[in-house]
């Protein structure tokens, strides 16, 4: 039994109001911090702790923290990113419905290591009701003293506000979320300039997931060090990881970082095994952006290894074998589910949230969704391959933003390792309406 | 002063140039085309990325490459910075891409096109293109909508650069140009026609680097190829007066701001010098315009006598 960090209290009936929080030991980390740290000794516990990004990108959070520009008389603003909306991810929406104080003290606790006077949580327009559930959190947040003026006659002050979003996707990416914020078109900016320099309203802005804040108040109760200790290697702490898809369980899971895939996938601790006793087909460990896995390179490397839920384990063998731990929408396929439709199905998501600004991801994001459209539906050219590829291949790196990224790494992935089940489709146009193509084969290692 | 390499040509340039704007000032062929970046708009560029470049060496103090390719329009250069245009194969290969992305919803209606012939993008594929292309679906398609008496706006044909909306953000205290829906279903919003009644709100026909905005008092007089460009000015208490008066005999059939090599007008102009005096009579002609050697527009060429031509073959 793995150890928990951020859902080891969620059971409790009452965890979402104030005094069923503080009753199992809430607010602690924040009381720690006003009396006896400085902001220096803040940032430092969490660059101790080497918690990375948990939104995706898995960034160092201590690095990025410390890059914020400092210049005087000029405001900087935390900004909580809530705008969880990709297909196969849903662990922030469970912690904030939960425990919507956790993340409340985390950002207390990570504001005052920046130094920032007024932060926002920016939340999915989809999300109403988690809004209502955060604004009550931080009404009593308020009352008890731990926001406003002074809090706790420390001299520090902190608003907090939750700001709800319009359902748009790309409003996740962290320069979109602070037009959105500033209440214009959620567009990207160009970069430079960086939001550490220049972001919300022109001034230093550090944009975190909202496990990333959460997992900062375990940090500040155990001691960065303490905290360093749980995972692998680079791979420190607890993540949250949302399993949906073939499985038997489906839901969110708190692991350690470092438990086995096949663990993860089979054991009955977490998602129990594949529905039906059927076997599994292939995996996106991460959320819908990232590369699929087919089913021999789910639970081993290409090199034979035992494959671990880990940043550096799953990105093991690049693109080519491996994959990321992205968001942790962890989405399971068994032997009846159609890669290409599935591939289409995530095209179709990109397409539809592409912001239109440049032209790579706003042209090539639709043009994809139609051919894998074609050949799902029996109308495709084996030259249609190439197309998609060369396509694909074109988006990615030339964008404003990651989002032409995240639609062409799946598009690829599929193609690299089921290119026979596309194939398949162009060649049976009436057998793949009615059925499914079954499992790929492994390919023969070069020798 | 900082020093750049683009394509191999050296220049030493003031803190803070973009690399475009460092390749503008040396000039020639290894400038990168821009499709959507403005140099008189105080916002522009980085959407169409048509600009975009691979950067070869980051700067003297920390020589790595940058990993993915950058807009040039966009990008600061730093001091030893190296940069690749026409002599990166990626680059080249990019462009490509984008180009085809720019042209598969692009109707291709160039020959009843008023722009073709002074069409940015037109000159970009022609350069960058494929000869055919790869796409079997139906094209996006949008009703015309006339924004006022003046402009009418084809969205079918429009790129999606932005300039006409930073144009209108930089002209307007109220927002009447904006961008309606998301992805390929993006179109230039023009709110309500009559509020577009800024007296220099036919610039963003001169900025459209595509045929989607067009002076509908010209609109299907003549080809522009047909058309002589005679600098021209007049006092005017609203703009500096000075344009491009594109005629024909003695008749004036569209009067345009002056622009560079690079599609940009000098200055912008009123909706009175453009639309309304179209009277020979109240312009002073200047001249002939300098038309580029490699423009459709030079092909009647009038500005060279027949003695100049031979001057020209001589060299």
């Amino acid at each position: 039994m793995g150890q928990k960090l951020l859902l080891d209290t969620v059971h409790i009936e009452n965890i979402q109001t104030y005094e069923g929080y503080a009753k199992q030991g809430g607010y602690q980390a924040i009381a720690k911090v006003l009396k006896s740290m400085s902001p220096e000794e803040v940032l430092e516990e969490v660059k101790k702790s080497g918690l990375r990004g948990r939104g995706g990108a898995g960034f160092p959070t201590g690095m990025k923290w410390s890059f914020i520009a400092k210049p005087e008389g000029v405001p900087r603003y935390l900004l909580c990113n809530a705008d969880e909306s990709e297909p196969g991810t849903f662990k922030d929406r469970y912690l904030m419905e939960k425990n919507p104080h956790l993340l409340i003290e985390g950002m207390i606790v990570s504001s005052f290591a920046l130094g920032c006077h007024t932060s926002y949580i920016y939340i999915r327009g989809e999300f109403m009701w988690i809004l209502h559930i955060l604004e009550k959190a931080i009404a009593e947040a308020y009352a008890k003293g731990w926001l406003g003026k002074n809090i706790k006659g420390s001299g520090y002050d902190l608003d907090l506000y939750v700001s709800p979003g319009a359902g748009a996707y790309i409003c996740g990416e962290e320069t979109a979320l602070i037009e959105s914020l500033e209440g214009k078109r959620g567009n990207p900016r160009i970069k430079p300039p960086f939001p550490a320099i220049k972001g919300l309203w022109q001034s230093p802005t550090v944009v975190n997931n909202v496990e990333t804040l959460a997992s900062v108040v375990p940090i500040i109760n155990r001691g960065g060090e303490e905290y360093a200790k749980i995972g692998i290697g680079r791979s420190t702490g607890t993540k949250l990881i949302s399993a949906c898809g073939n499985v038997n369980k489906p839901g969110v899971y708190e692991i350690e970082l470092g438990i086995s895939v096949e663990e993860f996938l089979y054991s009955d601790e977490y998602c129990g095994g594949i529905k039906g006793g059927k076997r599994l087909k292939a995996c996106v460990p991460g959320g819908s952006s990232v590369p699929i896995l087919p089913h021999y390179l789910v639970t081993k490397t290409a090199a034979g290894e035992q494959r671990l839920m880990s940043y550096e384990s799953l990105s093991d063998g690049g693109f080519a074998t491996g994959s990321m731990l992205g968001s942790g929408g962890f989405i399971v396929f068994d032997e009846d589910q159609c890669v290409v439709r599935n591939t289409w199905n995530f095209t179709r998501f990109y397409h539809h949230e592409s912001c239109g600004q440049c032209s790579p991801c706003r042209e090539g994001t639709g043009w994809m969704e139609k051919v894998l459209h074609r050949i799902e539906n029996g109308h495709g050219h084996m030259h249609d391959l190439d197309l998609l590829w060369d396509v694909q291949r074109k988006i990615e790196g030339n964008t404003i933003c990651p989002l032409g990224d995240a639609a062409a790494w799946p598009v690829a992935a599929a193609l690299r390792h089921f290119r026979e089940e596309f194939e398949w489709h162009i060649k049976e146009p009436i057998k793949c309406l009615k059925g499914n193509y079954g499992l790929v084969n492994e390919p023969a290692l070069a020798v | 002063m900082p020093k750049v390499t683009i394509d191999g040509h050296s220049i030493e340039v003031a803190e803070g140039t973009t690399i475009l704007n460092a390749a503008r000032q040396i000039g020639g062929d290894c400038v990168p085309p821009a499709m959507c970046y403005y140099s008189k708009l105080d916002v522009s560029g980085g959407k169409c990325r048509t600009c975009l470049v691979e950067v070869t060496k980051g700067s003297e103090k920390d020589p790595r490459p940058m990993p993915k390719l950058v807009a040039s329009c966009s990008t600061p250069i730093m001091d030893g910075m190296e940069v690749g245009n026409k002599t990166s194969a990626k680059v080249l290969d990019a462009r490509k891409g984008v180009v085809e992305f720019l042209l598969i919803n692009h109707p291709l209606d160039c020959p009843v096109c008023d722009q073709a012939g002074e069409c940015d993008l037109q000159n970009l594929a022609y350069e960058h293109g494929a000869s055919g292309t790869r796409y079997e679906e139906d094209r996006r398609t949008f009703d015309k909508i006339d924004i006022g008496a003046n402009i009418q706006l084809h969205m079918t044909r429009c790129i999606l650069c932005y300039r006409c909306v930073n144009t209108a953000d930089q002209l307007t205290e109220k927002r009447v140009h904006g961008v309606l829906n998301r992805g390929d279903a993006s179109e230039i919003g023009t709110y309500i026609e009559s509020s577009i009644d800024n007296e220099f709100s036919g610039n963003v026909i001169d900025v459209c680097p595509v045929g989607a905005l067009t002076d509908r008092t010209a609109r299907f007089k003549s080809r522009v190829w047909f058309l002589n460009p005679m600098n021209a000015h007049r006092n005017c208490d609203k703009c500096s007066g000075e344009t491009v008066a594109w005629m024909f005999g003695d008749e004036i059939y569209r009067i345009t701001g002056r622009k560079d090599q690079y599609g940009e007008v000098k200055e912008f102009i009123c909706n009175t010098c453009r639309f309304d005096t179209k009277d020979l009579a109240k312009w002073t002609i200047e001249g002939p315009r300098h038309i580029e050697r490699d423009s459709v527009i030079g092909q009647g060429h009038y500005e060279l006598t027949p003695s100049d031509s031979t001057k020209e073959l001589k060299k």
